[in-house]
């Protein structure tokens, strides 16, 4: 079994997994006011301050929540409602055309339902966003604005965007500026003072941390209007007890994480440029997507001219080896990928890739397994598709 | 053998699948998306392309512990079965896409795929045997038997395939899904055209072939009897729905006797003149056997779940003829004619042929 999809999700740390145990046997709601409680919180509050530390953010500006998804909406949404409130001629969003669905999908949620109007930055043919297209578009716009989302690391093809660059050209304007940094953290370096943005989007389970635990770090002069109501538990901008033993362990990860980063990031990066000279040896046309430099380290993406990127995952799910096509599933059916077509790909050579993705339990024993089973994969798959034309 | 199981989110394919599992076989699982816009079906549509049946395939793949994805076949589905459909009701004839669908997507598209990837074989929950001697017999539960729409398929396509319910009545697959866990035990079977998800055909061929009014003639008279909104809606053999403005001299039901599309005509009459004794057909494919280079006697069946009728069936090139020893009522250009040898051990399917006339 050779698991190369980290993006997707990474095996939990061991001393994150044990965190998580310890502090699970413990009873406690954070709320309480007993001795019970204020264990709980002391946790809670604990692992805020490890998070902010090794972030570059203050401890008030960790706002925990259920994960990626909702820290994207709540930053999209939360950040648009509480500025239109307060100037209702501010409707417009800026974002990107290569963001996760957990942003692309809140942003045309506010387009459809809020009257937003969206301006959808392109990229390059790497998937790069350029600050002077941010520029001249908060020049034009700026004061219509209420909010700029673009993401840090892309993680389908994991071009790694220029962040403080375009928080730099956001703040000029005095804009707010959202970044979902969900792939980036533990893999790049990512401070969030030293960057610039307003708010920061993490996630637990890409960085070896639990699932259903992230957080949005949100500076403490950007308003957000709350997405759920209730105890108001967290700066009364997210409801909800809280999870003790989620945020301890994702606290864990996060720190171990980023701790590790550079150490990681050298392992990993050599291991993946193994991967892709091996993988342009075993198959000469393959084409390598994302920028080559300015990229996550455990991240491999390529198109397979001629193949299905369903069929090639299929061929070698069946040798053992997981891997994505990145493509996200409408009705179960795989779409070309947006992030792709954004690139200027046409739909065969979207509709042809796969990435592969190594992270802190990958070795070379998985990429040898992947090598051993790629070119017949790539064979079949291109007879497969060599059938699509009706005879 | 490594098999490709085609799940359509119902029990028998469930059932088939975890069957070819317990025989040996290496099987993975495949959803095939039929419709363009799985969305539109979400609830409530009883047909077997919705995103409930997509997900009713993935959990029975789950807990049969086989590998599953979903494959979007909609381009080839809506080309090969749904326009073919449409442009055969078009030219007044009456097609059968279950037929269709097997003969151009199961058993050829999906199969060419599943061979170009690396399987041996295409695994279906088709209720029809297809034993080791290679050839094709009707189901044990004869109310249930589908061999008649596989009968199409030529010898290279049924030496792909395999058929693990053909020896199960449905209630005893139903009961082995129970025993098996598999939540779809007590689904209700699809009855209708999947991509016709209300069941009103000829709604959906209006919104396809729009309105053309036309007349309805009787067939000894020449007399216009009624109108209609386009001749393409009718069955030969059809007797409701005529909305005729005048009942027939002798006071008998009148039927559909044949559809003219050119002239957008529907002739009428009465039940006897919808008998017909001789069958003639175009394409035979021929699996049963030696292609007969003589007539010979077998019983033939001319529509699914239509009555078997001894007959005498010569094939001649590209054409095939049955003689009926008793007449048939309601013959429909379209479908088709399935030829049967008689066997205890099942009846034998010994070739086919599209109905022309
Ligand atoms: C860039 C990006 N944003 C957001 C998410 C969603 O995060 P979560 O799975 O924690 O909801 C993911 C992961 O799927 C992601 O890769």
């Amino acid at each position: 079994m050779a698991y190369l999809d980290h993006a997707a999700t990474t095996p939990m740390l061991d001393e994150a997994l044990a965190a998580y145990v310890a502090t699970a046997r413990e009873v406690g709601n954070a709320s309480s006011l007993h001795a019970t409680g204020r264990r709980a919180r002391r946790r809670v509050e604990e692992s805020r301050e490890r998070v902010a530390a090794v972030l570059g953010a203050r401890p008030s500006e960790v706002i925990f929540t259920g994960g990626g998804t909702e820290s994207d909406n709540l930053a999209v949404k939360g950040v648009f409602w509480a500025r239109r409130a307060a100037r209702p001629d501010r409707v417009r969003v800026v974002s990107s055309a290569v963001e996760h669905h957990a942003v692309l999908d809140a942003v045309d949620w506010l387009a459809d339902h809020e009257g937003a109007e969206v301006s959808w930055l392109p990229t390059d043919a790497a998937g790069k966003l350029d600050p002077a297209l941010l520029r001249a578009e908060l020049s034009a716009h700026a004061d219509r604005v209420a909010v700029v989302t673009a993401m840090w690391a892309n993680n389908e093809v994991g071009t790694v965007q220029p962040v403080a660059e375009l928080a730099a050209v956001a703040a000029e304007h005095g804009v707010p500026f959202h970044t979902d940094a969900v792939q980036a953290v533990g893999q790049v370096p990512v401070d969030f003072a030293a960057s610039g943005v307003s708010a920061l989007t993490v996630t637990g389970h890409k960085l070896g941390g639990p699932t259903g635990v992230g957080a949005l770090l949100l500076a403490r002069d950007v308003a957000a209007t709350p997405l759920l109501h209730g105890g108001g538990q967290e700066r009364d901008v997210r409801s909800g007890t809280l999870d003790t033993a989620g945020i301890v362990a994702f606290a864990v990860a996060v720190e171990t994480a980023v701790k590790g980063q550079q150490e990681y990031a050298a392992r990993v990066a050599a291991l993946r440029d193994d991967l892709v000279r091996r993988v342009r040896e075993a198959v000469p046309e393959v084409v390598f997507n994302g920028d080559p430099d300015d990229r996550l380290p455990g991240n491999a993406h390529f198109s397979f001219p001629g193949c299905e990127g369903d069929a090639l995952l299929l061929l070698l799910d069946a040798q053992g080896i997981a891997c994505s096509t990145g493509s996200a599933c409408s009705a179960g059916v795989a779409q070309p990928s947006h992030v792709l077509l954004a690139m200027g790909a046409d739909h065969d050579r979207a509709r042809s890739s796969l990435r592969f993705t190594l992270g802190h339990t990958s070795t070379p024993a998985d990429v040898d397994a992947l090598i051993a089973a790629l070119p017949t994969a790539v064979d079949r798959a291109r007879r497969a598709a060599a059938l699509r034309t009706p005879r | 053998m490594k098999v490709l199981a085609a799940m359509s989110g119902g029990v028998d394919s469930a059932v088939a699948a975890a069957r070819a599992v317990d025989a040996g076989h290496d099987v993975t699982g495949v959803h095939l998306a039929l419709s363009r816009n799985p969305q539109t079906f979400r609830t409530g549509a009883r047909g077997c392309c919705t995103l409930e049946d997509s997900r009713d395939a993935r959990r029975a793949a789950d807990v049969i512990g086989i590998p599953f994805y979903v494959w979007d076949m909609a381009e080839r589905f809506h080309a090969d079965v749904v326009d073919d459909f449409v442009a055969e009701y078009a030219a007044g004839r009456t097609p059968n896409p279950c037929l269709r669908c097997n003969e151009k997507i199961k058993f050829a598209a999906v199969l060419d795929r599943a061979v170009a990837l690396g399987f041996d074989a295409v695994v279906t929950g088709h209720h029809a045997r297809l034993g080791p001697d290679g050839l094709l017999r009707r189901s044990v539960d004869l109310a249930k038997d589908q061999s008649y729409v596989l009968a199409v398929l030529t010898r290279a396509q049924l030496d792909r395939a395999v058929f693990p319910l053909g020896d199960a009545t449905k209630a005893e697959v139903r009961a082995e899904a129970a025993r098996r866990d598999l939540a779809v035990a007590e689904k209700p079977d699809s009855h209708d055209i999947c991509f016709i998800a209300d069941g009103d055909t000829r709604g959906f061929l209006a919104g396809r072939l729009g309105e053309t009014p036309g007349k309805v003639v009787d067939a000894s008279t020449g007399a216009v009897v009624g109108s209609h909104t386009g001749a393409y809606a009718y069955t030969v053999g059809q007797r409701r729905g005529l909305h005729l403005d005048r009942p027939a001299p002798d006071g008998r039901p009148r039927y559909v006797l044949s559809i003219t599309p050119k002239t957008n005509t529907v002739t009428v009459g009465p039940a006897e003149a919808l008998e017909v004794s001789l069958v003639r057909a175009t394409r035979p494919v021929w699996t049963g056997g030696d292609l007969p280079d003589t007539p010979i006697g077998c019983e033939v069946q001319l529509r699914a779940h239509g009555d078997v009728v001894p007959a005498t069936v010569r094939v001649d090139g590209d054409g095939l003829t049955a003689e009926l020893r008793r007449p048939v009522r309601g013959v429909a250009a379209g479908q088709a004619v399935v030829a049967y040898r008689p066997d205890p051990a099942g009846d034998v399917v010994l070739g086919s042929a599209t109905i022309t006339g």
